[in-house]
Order: C-alpha cells, then structure tokens, then sequence
C-alpha cells in the first residue's frame, strides 16, 4: 500500500472512531490535537486500525507511537 | 472466529444509509423510541453501537420521550475496564426495547461500591447490578491434586460473591447478576487440568457450578459468559495483548456479541422475552415446496442430508414448545396441501396439535401474523418469524417492525443454530407453569379470521427494485423449462407434460409463441420462475397452451407482466384473441380465478369444472408492476423501464 492510499482509509477510520467528519489526518497529528482522543479512544482507533489494514501492532509499537506519523510508518510495513 | 456469533449473523446486516438516519433522528414522523429501536436492531460493530449510544445520551439529556422503550438502571462492577462495553450495553439495549442507563464506578471499586452503603452505585438505586467478573478478581490459588485445599479455595471464591452481593442487596437490593468465569486457555497437563482438584480449570468449573446452583434459586439472575465464551472458542473469547494494555476482559470483537447476551437478560428480567415462533413451511421446515413436489418429493428423511438440516429445526421448534413456547405457522399455500406433510408424512416431528394457530393461504404473511397475535392474543412484540425467504423476511420487518425475524444463511443446516443463536427466547426463572403454556393455547392448529389487509404491501414490492426478462424457449433455457412444466402442480393452468424433444420442437416451431420468465431481486436472481406456450388457434388466435408460474413469486403481479408481454408479441403478430383454458386437477385450485383476475371473460365451463376464456387484444390493458422489463431475443431485442 502506498501512502496516500493510506492515508485514505486512516481518514475513513478517524472519521468512524471519533465520529467526526471533518477530521483531517496529517503526520503529525497527535492525541492532544483531537476532543475525546483519550487513552480508551487511542485503544478503539489503534484496534479500528487493525481490522481496516488487517494487520496487528506488538504492545512495545503501540506504546511508542507519538502520532500519526508514525502509525503509518507501521502500516506501510506491515499492510 | 466463527462469525455466527461475532458478527451477530441472525440481525440484519446495516444498511448504507445507517449513518444519515443516526443524524436525521427526531425528525422522522415514527416516535424516536421506535426509530432507536429500529436503529438498533442491525448488527452493530462496537464504533456504530458507540456512535447510536451517543445518540441514545443526546435524546435523553434533552428531556426527549424514548417511548414505547421502557427504563432501566444497571450498576456495573468491574475489576476490567469497561469503557468501551457501556456504550455497547446502552446501544444493544434498544434492540430489545430498553433504555439503558448505566452507572459506571470508577475502575476496579467492585468491593468498595458493593459493601459501602453510601457507595455512588448504591445510592442511585439501580434496577440490577452486574458483576462483570473475570477469573483474575477471585482469590483462587492453585491446589494441585489437593481436594480440600480446592474445596475451601472454591468456597473462598463463593464467599468473597456472597459477600458483594449481600452488601449489594443490604445498602440497594437491587437485582444482582452474577457472572459465570471464563477460565484461561493456558493449561498445565492438557486433560488432567479438568479431572485433577485444585487446577485452575476445575477450580473455576467448581466455582460456576456453585454459582449455577445457588444463584438463579436466590432471586439473582446468571450471565453464563463461561458458556459464551465456549461457544465463541476460549482461545477467541481472551485477548491477553489486551488486557495487558489495557485490562479487557475479553476481545473487544466478541464486545457487540457480550452486549446484546447482558441485554436479552436484562429484557428478560423485565419480561420481554419471545413467547411465539411462528414458522414458514417450504424449505424452512422441510426441503422442497409441497405444493409442487408432493409428499414424496419434499425432504425431511433421516439419512437425507437436506432432510436432516430441516428436522433440526422441526426438532427445536418441539424442544422450545417443551419448554413453553407457542407455536404457529404461517405458510404460502393452500391449507389442505399445507396440513399434509403434518398428517401423512412419517418422518414428520411436528405434528398439527404441536401447532397453535395454523395459517395456509395465500394472502402476505404480514397480514397472516398480525391474525395470529390476535388469535393468540399476543403482542406483535412476542413473536419470532422464521422464513428461509429473504423477501418474506423484508416484508415483515418493514411491515410489523416489532416481530423478531433472525437473518438465516444459505445453508439449511445451520439454520437451528442461527434460531438459537438469536436467544429469543431468554429465561431468567423457569417454572413449571411454563411447561404448560403450550398446552393453555390448544393447539388445535386453528385457523385465525384474516382481519384487514396490514398496509404498505405494495410500497414493499415497490422497493425490492425487481427485474423480468421474457425471452423465447432456446437451447439454455431448456432444461429448466422443461423441469419446470413437468413439476409445477399448483400454478398450472393446463398441466400439460412435455418432454425435452416436445419442447425443442415448440422452440424452433415459428408458429408456436414461447415464454421463458425469469425474475431478479434486490435478494437476488429467482432465475427462471414461468413459463408460457401459445399455439395458433385459428387466423388471429392464440390458444394459451401452457401457462406455469413458480409460487414463490405469487402476490408480486408476475402474471400481469407476462401477459402484458404475450399481448405485445400477439398484436405484432396481428392476433386479436386470446383464448385460455382452466383444466381443473386435485392440485390447482389456487388459479381456479387466474384468467378471470386477469380480465378475461369465461366463455364456457363443463361439469368437470373445466372453464375457457377469452381475451380481445384490442382492449386489454393488464395492470402493470413496479419492474424493469427487459425482452430480448426475439425479433428485436428492446429494452424498457416502468417505474
């Protein structure tokens, strides 16, 4: 998969998790940038992630995820 | 993971447009109860149940009346985080007709709010309060091979429930529910983990079964979540990433699946539980259609692998009146050839006085289900409708909305499984007064008086955005057609038999008018569903040879388009008549009315009741159905759209 191709399907899934159509996902969007992006929300977006690209992060990936940048960079390896 | 379960498989799929009536709630005409309800009913993932329980929130904080959805109160006590289950609890609630309100303590406060009398879940006097208990909150410790040791371990962990539940009923008496535990799927010899005392397997097996037997006798009510989790598969059900990232119970996929269990028996303990199954005949009881392949054609034989699928559900439809569920049938048929199978077939479980209410005809099944809550008096709310008929499904869940009708799949030995799956019929309290209310309804297997039409039939067939091909006979359709004219029995005009050759030859004959029909849905291809040969009668007249339907697309005004079709084709042809016959047989009388509904005139009837019509081609104009038309392979091929 390529990045915009990605990032796409992240829009879709951000919209969905946070249930907000007007989010816009760009690499250095973080939690403290989104209402309601809580660690239980971060739990259901990371889980959301998962089943869109099919894939799984280890527990050590997501602890170090900062932002978005670096959730794509995992994708892109791995979808 | 087997998605029966996860997916919630026996609720409809959700629909494209879920998201834009979620935003259009209120200002739709049905009461926004109705609506949440109706929005709640399709198979929601956990952000579409997250997003509807936000909604849920919305409407109650602004005062708005959620009638006929009736309150109720639940504390949940949890030593895992349940954040992400309560939105499911409150969405999962609607299905089954409550407002959920859920009052969520802080994480992992379960003794502190069960045994402090001015604990924040015991001052809001909920209506019940749930354990959402897993292995990790008992104080079980291993005694390997030690039977005392694992005795008073198992009585530690009884105790310790005792203990909550007693501060529970002291400072609130609210109904408790308590859980059964799940045990890990982590073992430490293989099969001696269950046989050997003091294993963690046979601890927790020791500690369900004690809980199994003190809890329902109590007044409490059980959650059998080690059962759920068996069923899902123990190596599904926990997710131990998960809980060590964030302390989950179990899998957030199996959440949607955990939600709607705690939810049947919260509509149980408030008495919303199904009492009526009411069952459609052809090829949902047994496999075939009676009405065309007779007693000896239709299976339900032992040995008969389709046969077997279609027993299974004839077996649990007697299991479920064993335990006092009523029965009833609603079935596209006449009654005579309906009631047959019931008292002649040997392989029959069911028999007429299993079933209460019986309803063979011919009119729509909504109609017919609303006389069997009236016969019954019973609530629409209390009935489930099996149909392995996807458009008899759609039908009655547009039209009566609060009958439950599970999704079935395609295959019919899993349709048992998808009935039970759908937990209907949830119980919180058995007694043995439920073991005779099927008999209360004497099952005389009566047939309930037709009261007036249930309406938005035709808007339904309106909406199924359907397709009829006409096409003459040719080499790939000749199989089917022939199938087709030798055993269709009851929409028969003239049941006439050819055989292949017979048929060829009608094929390639220019004078002989053939019709092959074949019909599509939003459900899917019928594929070739009629079948029509007109013969030359004398200059400028048609003798309507043969005219065959299949009953499974009766009442969708098929007939009208196919003469509307032969009509075109005869006034090309230069011919102003028509002539029909009714050739009368023991099978049928459904199309006894067939010419004459379609605006013929009788010209002549004879003793044996054999009746012929006539039609002028100039004058007649058959109704026309909501279809798209598409005639190919004639002389032209054309194509047209009737909106």
């Amino acid at each position: 998969m390529d990045e915009p191709q990605i990032y796409a399907q992240l829009t879709e899934v951000f919209q969905d998790v946070f249930d907000e159509d007007s989010i816009e996902v760009t690499p250095k969007l973080s939690a403290k940038d989104v209402d309601g992006w809580d660690s239980l929300t971060h739990i259901r977006l990371i889980l959301t992630v998962e089943r869109a690209f099919k894939i799984r992060f280890s527990t050590s990936e997501i602890g170090k995820m900062e932002n978005v940048g670096d959730l794509v960079k995992l994708i892109k390896e791995r979808a | 993971m087997n998605t029966l379960y996860s997916e919630l498989q026996w609720l409809p799929r959700v629909p494209e447009d879920f998201a834009g009536r979620l935003k259009a709630l209120g200002n739709s005409a049905s009461p926004l109860g109705r609506e949440l309800q109706a929005l709640a009913s399709y198979a929601l993932d956990l952000n579409q149940l997250t997003k509807l329980a936000k909604a849920i929130g919305v409407a109650s904080l602004d005062g708005k009346s959620l009638d006929p959805l009736v309150p109720f109160r639940l504390a949940v006590l949890s030593n895992s985080t349940i954040d992400l289950i309560v939105p499911a609890l409150v969405a999962s609630a609607a299905r089954h007709g409550i407002v959920l309100e859920v009052i969520q303590p802080s994480y992992d406060q379960v003794a502190q709010e069960a045994l402090t009398p001015d604990s924040k879940v015991n001052n809001s006097k909920p209506d019940a309060v749930l354990f959402a208990l897993d292995y990790r909150a008992l104080p079980l410790k291993l005694t390997l091979g030690d039977p005392e040791g694992s005795a008073s371990t198992i009585q530690g962990g009884i105790g310790y429930l005792q203990a909550l539940r007693n501060g529970i009923k002291t400072n609130s008496n609210a109904v408790c529910i308590f859980q059964t535990f799940a045990p890990p799927v982590e073992v430490l010899f293989g099969s001696l983990d269950r046989a050997l005392p003091g294993t963690m397997r046979s601890l927790i097996d020791g500690i369900n079964r004690e809980l199994a037997g003190f809890v329902p006798d109590s007044g409490d009510v059980l959650l059998d979540v080690a059962a759920l989790a068996e069923t899902v598969g123990l190596a599904d059900w926990h997710n131990t990433q998960l809980w060590n990232m964030a302390k989950f119970s179990f899998s957030d996929e199996l959440i949607p699946l955990y939600a709607d269990h705690v939810c049947r028996t919260i509509a149980a303990i408030r008495g919303k539980s199904k009492k009526v199954l009411i069952l459609d005949l052809d090829n949902t009881v047994w496999g075939g259609v009676i009405g065309d392949d007779g007693l000896e054609g239709i299976q339900i034989a032992q040995g008969d692998a389709r046969g077997e699928a279609h027993l299974a559900v004839q077996r649990i439809a007697l299991d479920l009146r064993q335990r006092g569920i009523v029965l009833a049938v609603s079935s596209k048929n006449t009654d005579e050839v309906a009631r047959k199978p019931f008292e002649e077939h040997p392989e029959m479980l069911l028999k007429l006085n299993h079933i209460a209410v019986f309803q063979a005809n011919w009119n729509d099944k909504a109609t017919n289900i609303q006389a069997i809550a009236e016969e019954l008096s019973l609530g629409l709310d209390s009935m489930v409708f099996l149909d392995d008929n996807p458009v008899e499904r759609g039908l009655v869940r547009k039209l009566l909305p609060q009958v439950a009708v599970p999704e079935l799949p395609e295959e019919p030995a899993w349709y048992a499984r998808t009935l039970a799956a759908g937990g209907y019929f949830e119980a919180v309290a058995f007694a043995t007064e439920d073991l005779k209310r099927a008999n209360f309804y004497q099952d005389n297997a009566k047939r309930a008086d037709l009261q007036k039409q249930v309406g938005g039939v035709d808007a339904y067939l309106a909406s199924l955005d359907m397709t009829i091909t006409f096409q003459p006979f040719d080499a790939t359709g000749r199989a089917r057609i022939v199938q087709l004219i030798n055993k269709s029995n009851q929409y028969n005009l003239t049941t006439r038999r050819y055989t292949d050759p017979e048929v060829t030859e009608a094929e390639n004959d220019a004078e002989v008018f053939t019709l092959q029909v074949r019909l599509a849905d939003i459900f899917g291809d019928n594929g070739m569903i009629s079948v029509v040969i007109c013969r030359p009668y004398e200059a400028g007249v048609w003798e309507i040879d043969t005219w065959l339907m299949s009953c499974r697309v009766l009442g969708r005004k098929v007939e009208f388009m196919v003469l509307r079709e032969v009509l075109e084709h005869a006034r090309a042809a230069g011919v102003h008549k028509l002539y029909g016959t009714y050739c009368p047989t023991d099978r049928n009388k459904l199309v006894i009315d067939h010419y004459a509904k379609l605006g013929f005139t009788k010209v002549s009837e004879d003793d044996s009741g054999l009746t012929r019509w006539e039609l002028l081609a100039e004058c007649a104009n058959p109704e026309c159905a909501p279809m798209k038309i598409v005639s190919r392979g004639f002389a032209e091929a054309k194509e047209k759209s009737i909106s």
